[in-house]
């Protein structure tokens, strides 16, 4: 049963401002303030980070989703030719509907299945958190650890080199 | 727990926009309020507004953003080992090293792209 | 959270109220202390700010309203509250409204982290230095949205460049950011300032204080950097459409912004409320942290009235062909050099770097690393200069030489 303290309050609250402002995304009709309600709803999510006892996590989703995501977000809807008015609807409904069921249902899946465990071991038991949490500073000895991170961690700057190029290529292409 | 370290944020986010707001209605009550077409309409330098007020823009706003999303994203990935730097072994500062390499390899090739110019 | 170490709260308590409500009032107490603080800062500082300007530029400034002009503020608040707000035609009514209060408010937030004194601070967060990072980076979305709902096309315009440099700019800053939080160990802020009880970090690393110090300032878009405003070529910027209270918030922002940014530098790199005796007295502790943001603040203006404004390619070839490598690269000295002096013993373990002397060596031999690199950098400066200037020669003469052959 789920129990109603501040914890919850603040859940409720801020699932509310994450899915709102998805929804916001989706039935508005306008790009910009799409891209706001997207802004909405990743605050959201960094809230929800915030109750995991992940401050880290939460300030970089605002860091680098609001803060960084979003512009460039905005900049691209400034790119397209008619950023107000979306001319003709997106009508196959029904193909819509089914993706859209079919995708609440592997999410769902998704969900109730971890929790439920595979053998009946439950892993919904929170009762200590505390143990699960890292500092930053565990994090950072993790990242350039030999035996943990390191490999995912270099092979990230390499993505980012590879979308420096891609965005140099694409943005620069019709020069030459 | 992290929730009662941000409740003094949340309270703080809250409080700061009803002062905000207050002040707003407070202008909107005690000033005049006579909207007609020619002070509505979008200031051009007194000229008859042309076009849309919204209009797309060069791509080379868009670059820049997307330059500083990479390096946003870099220095994340610096923080954490920042905080860490003193308990880490010259093999961190080696690790960190590699990191920065691998991107500066990137910003040289856009500086030499000139991605970096603003024409 | 601990009761014991709230004043009000104790307070509160010994009157004989529930312990849950005391605390309640106690926090709320502070979120308004802490709120508060910057938005009445401002108002004394926007004098501030004129009189100055107006001594650098040789004028008197506000004289008039009350003693020395300390009440204009005041009457200018009073001017902008009962002018009219006029929304433009066409504008995005809600987005249009929102902007400004997202502007004063990511700045507001800003101060959460801020630590007064050793027990006064609105959450000692362990992220604190990361959290400045991204509530500030909300300002930036501010200028972006008040551009767009304006539906204007100086106001687009105006937007995209301040947004477009202030991105850039928040990369060397935030490198910049890197250093003091490297030597301290910890992002959280009060540790941070203890981490300088034996020495400030700005004798260990003036080149990231004078980096961070540049960078900051590009931030809020005055001094050099003040393309925002641009009177010649985009009238006013973002907030060309907005008129009354709505303007006076995004002016009120900016202020309180650079206001933020000196405290910011004095809790960095100079300590911050980190002076004799300011363990013992709170209050002497939060004077040391004024006057030191004091100095700071003066800086900005000085900086601000005596600089001409520079070019968007300028600003922006400065920033990611000069500030970004270099800011990088002084992250990794500083780490190297860092890491050899723990090798050889030489660094000040954090537990004692209470200890001035013990910080003696540490210090010398950073401060020197930092002289050397920024001797190395400007000889390097001055080289291309005087390459630049050479070429530029040359293609004067070339010009004359033209001229003067049509001309036969």
């Amino acid at each position: 049963m789920i129990e109603i303290n501040a914890q919850s309050i603040a859940f409720a609250i801020l699932a509310v401002l994450t899915l709102g402002g998805g929804l916001g995304v989706v039935l508005n009709r306008n790009l910009f303030r799409g891209a706001i309600w997207l802004m909405v709803s990743l605050f959201g999510v960094a809230g929800i980070f915030v109750l995991l006892s992940a401050p880290f996590l939460a300030a970089v989703q605002v860091l680098v989703y609001i803060g960084a995501i979003a512009i460039l977000i905005t900049f691209a809807v400034m790119l397209t030719r008619s950023m107000t008015n979306l001319g003709e609807r997106f009508v196959r409904r029904t193909a819509g509907i089914v993706v859209a069921v079919l995708l609440f249902f592997f999410i769902l899946l998704g969900t109730i299945l971890p929790v439920w465990g595979v053998d009946g071991t439950r892993y919904d038991d929170v009762s200590a958190p505390a143990e699960n949490v890292a500092t930053t500073r565990e994090l950072g000895v993790a990242l350039v650890d030999g035996n943990q991170f390191v490999l995912p961690f270099e092979v990230a700057s390499l993505l980012l080199t590879a979308a420096m190029i891609g965005a140099i290529v694409i943005a620069r292409e019709d020069e030459e | 727990m992290a929730l009662q370290e941000f409740a003094p944020i949340g309270a703080m986010l809250l409080f700061a926009i009803i002062v905000a707001s207050i002040v707003l209605v407070i202008s909107r009550i005690f000033g005049p309020h006579h909207p007609t077409f020619r002070k509505t309409a979008p200031y051009e330098s007194g000229m008859k507004p042309i076009g849309p007020g919204t209009r797309r823009i060069p791509v080379k706003f868009y670059l820049t953003a997307v330059l500083f999303i990479i390096f946003d994203v870099e220095v994340i990935f610096f923080f954490p080992w920042a905080v860490a730097s003193r308990e880490l072994s010259l093999l961190g500062l080696g690790v960190i090293g590699v990191f920065t390499f691998i991107l500066l390899v990137g910003f040289i090739y856009e500086w030499k792209k000139g991605g970096m110019e603003w024409e | 959270m601990d009761c014991s170490s709230v004043v009000v709260c104790d307070l509160l308590r010994s009157g004989g109220m529930d312990p849950g409500l005391a605390m309640f009032i106690a926090l709320l107490l502070g979120v308004v202390l802490v709120t508060t603080i910057p938005l009445v800062t401002v108002i004394f500082l926007i004098w501030v700010e004129r009189k100055v300007a107006a001594r650098i530029q040789d004028r008197l400034g506000p004289n008039r309203v009350g003693p020395f002009g300390l009440l204009q503020t005041f009457a200018d608040m009073i001017k902008l509250i009962t002018k009219e707000n006029i929304t433009p035609a066409n504008a995005d009514r809600v987005v249009y409204n929102f902007a400004p209060l997202l502007s004063v408010v990511s700045v507001v937030l800003i101060w959460a982290v801020i630590p007064f004194t050793p027990y006064h601070i609105g959450t000692d967060l362990e992220i604190g230095a990361l959290y400045i990072v991204a509530v500030a980076s909300l300002g930036t979305l501010a200028i972006m949205t008040a551009g767009w709902a304006s539906n204007n096309k100086y106001a687009l315009l105006g937007a995209f460049r301040v947004v477009a440099q202030l991105v850039s700019y928040e990369v060397p800053l935030v490198f910049a950011l890197l250093v003091p939080i490297m030597l301290a160990g910890s992002m959280g802020m009060q540790d941070i300032v203890y981490a300088q009880a034996g020495m400030w970090f700005f004798f260990m690393v003036p080149l990231s204080a004078v980096l961070l110090f540049i960078a900051s300032h590009a931030e809020t878009g005055r001094g050099p950097f003040d393309l925002i405003e641009a009177e010649s070529e985009i009238i006013a910027g973002f907030n060309i459409e907005y008129s009354g209270m709505k303007f006076g918030m995004f002016f009120a922002a900016e202020f309180i912004h650079v206001f933020t940014n000196a405290v910011l530098m004095a809790v960095f790199f100079f300590g911050g409320w980190w002076g004799p005796g300011a363990l013992d007295a709170p209050l002497l502790a939060l004077l040391y942290l004024g006057l030191k943001s004091a100095v700071i603040y003066f800086i900005y203006l000085w900086v601000r009235n005596t600089f001409p404004r520079v070019r968007i390619d300028q600003l922006l070839d400065l920033n990611w062909k000069f500030f970004v490598p270099l800011s990088i690269v002084n992250v990794l000295v500083v780490a190297f050099v860092l890491k050899i002096l723990q090798e050889l013993q030489i660094a000040v373990p954090l537990n004692a770097s209470t200890n001035f002397l013990a910080t003696i060596p540490m210090t010398v031999v950073l401060l020197l690393v930092n002289v050397a690199m920024t001797y190395a950098l400007i000889a390097w400066l001055r080289n291309r200069g005087a390459k630049a200037r050479q070429v530029d020669l040359a293609n004067q003469h070339e010009d004359i030489v033209v001229a003067g052959a049509a001309g036969d």
